[in-house]
């Protein structure tokens, strides 16, 4: 049974290693992830939102839906903690 | 932790890096737009140093200085902000979260959202300090 764990993984391993090869080299300007709305989101940022980091105006403006839901799965997990682990009488 | 902390030493070390850890905070927050930083690491900085006057002030003393009630409605009010700064867009003829429509007189477009951005920020770090006082609160088990 070990050996045979040890085995899935090793081949799963060899398997991934092989897929890494036909992956873009990093920061390659022709891969798919650069060509599609990366370029648009580079050139416009200062126009659009006068501010100079594109990381920021990505999460927080382009990709405001997104930062709001990571918000709200925060705000969950701690409402969750709350609601299980509280003392009797508070809150 | 119930009792403070035996230790002077710690308990002075303590006193005097907190403000510093608050202030570096808050430059992380606000510096989000020029360099690495943002909402959701200044909130963690913020938090953790409320968790630090936890730890070595006991937690009596530190929940008089910052409740932990204090810390939930810190946390409902961080994502109150983030709704609001989408919300209000809506009702004055834009999309959901465009801040370009916020209703603030004598700024251009680009302006506004740089300012929607940075409330937006700022509801996310409050969201995530708020959060994670309650969850170290809550899983120290301590009665507050």
């Amino acid at each position: 049974m070990r050996w045979l764990g040890i085995a899935v993984l090793g081949s799963f391993f060899a398997l991934m290693l092989f897929a890494s090869t036909g992956l873009p080299d990093r920061g390659d300007p022709d891969a798919p992830a650069s060509t599609h709305v990366s370029p648009f989101y580079i050139e416009n940022t200062m126009e659009d939102t006068d501010t100079p980091n594109v990381v920021t105006s990505v999460v927080a403006d382009y990709r405001g839906y997104d930062t709001l839901g990571e918000t709200v799965v925060i705000f969950t997990a701690g409402l969750a903690c709350v609601l299980i682990l509280r003392k009797k009488g508070v809150l | 932790m119930k009792r403070p902390h035996e230790s002077v030493i710690v308990q002075i070390t303590g006193i005097v890096m907190v403000p510093f850890i608050q202030l570096f905070a808050l430059y992380v927050i606000f510096h989000g737009h020029y360099g690495p930083g943002g909402g959701f690491q200044g909130g963690a900085l913020l938090g953790v140093s409320f968790i630090l006057t936890r730890l070595f002030l006991g937690q009596e003393a530190s929940s008089k200085r910052f409740p932990s009630k204090l810390a939930a409605v810190f946390a409902c009010t961080g994502l109150l902000i983030y709704f609001l700064t989408g919300l209000i867009p809506l009702f004055n003829g834009g999309n959901f979260l465009d801040y370009a429509h916020l209703p603030i007189p004598g700024m251009h477009a680009a302006e506004l959202r740089y300012y929607g951005i940075m409330f937006v920020e700022i509801g996310v770090a409050l969201g995530v300090f708020g959060t994670i006082v309650l969850l170290y609160d809550n899983l120290a088990g301590e009665n507050w």
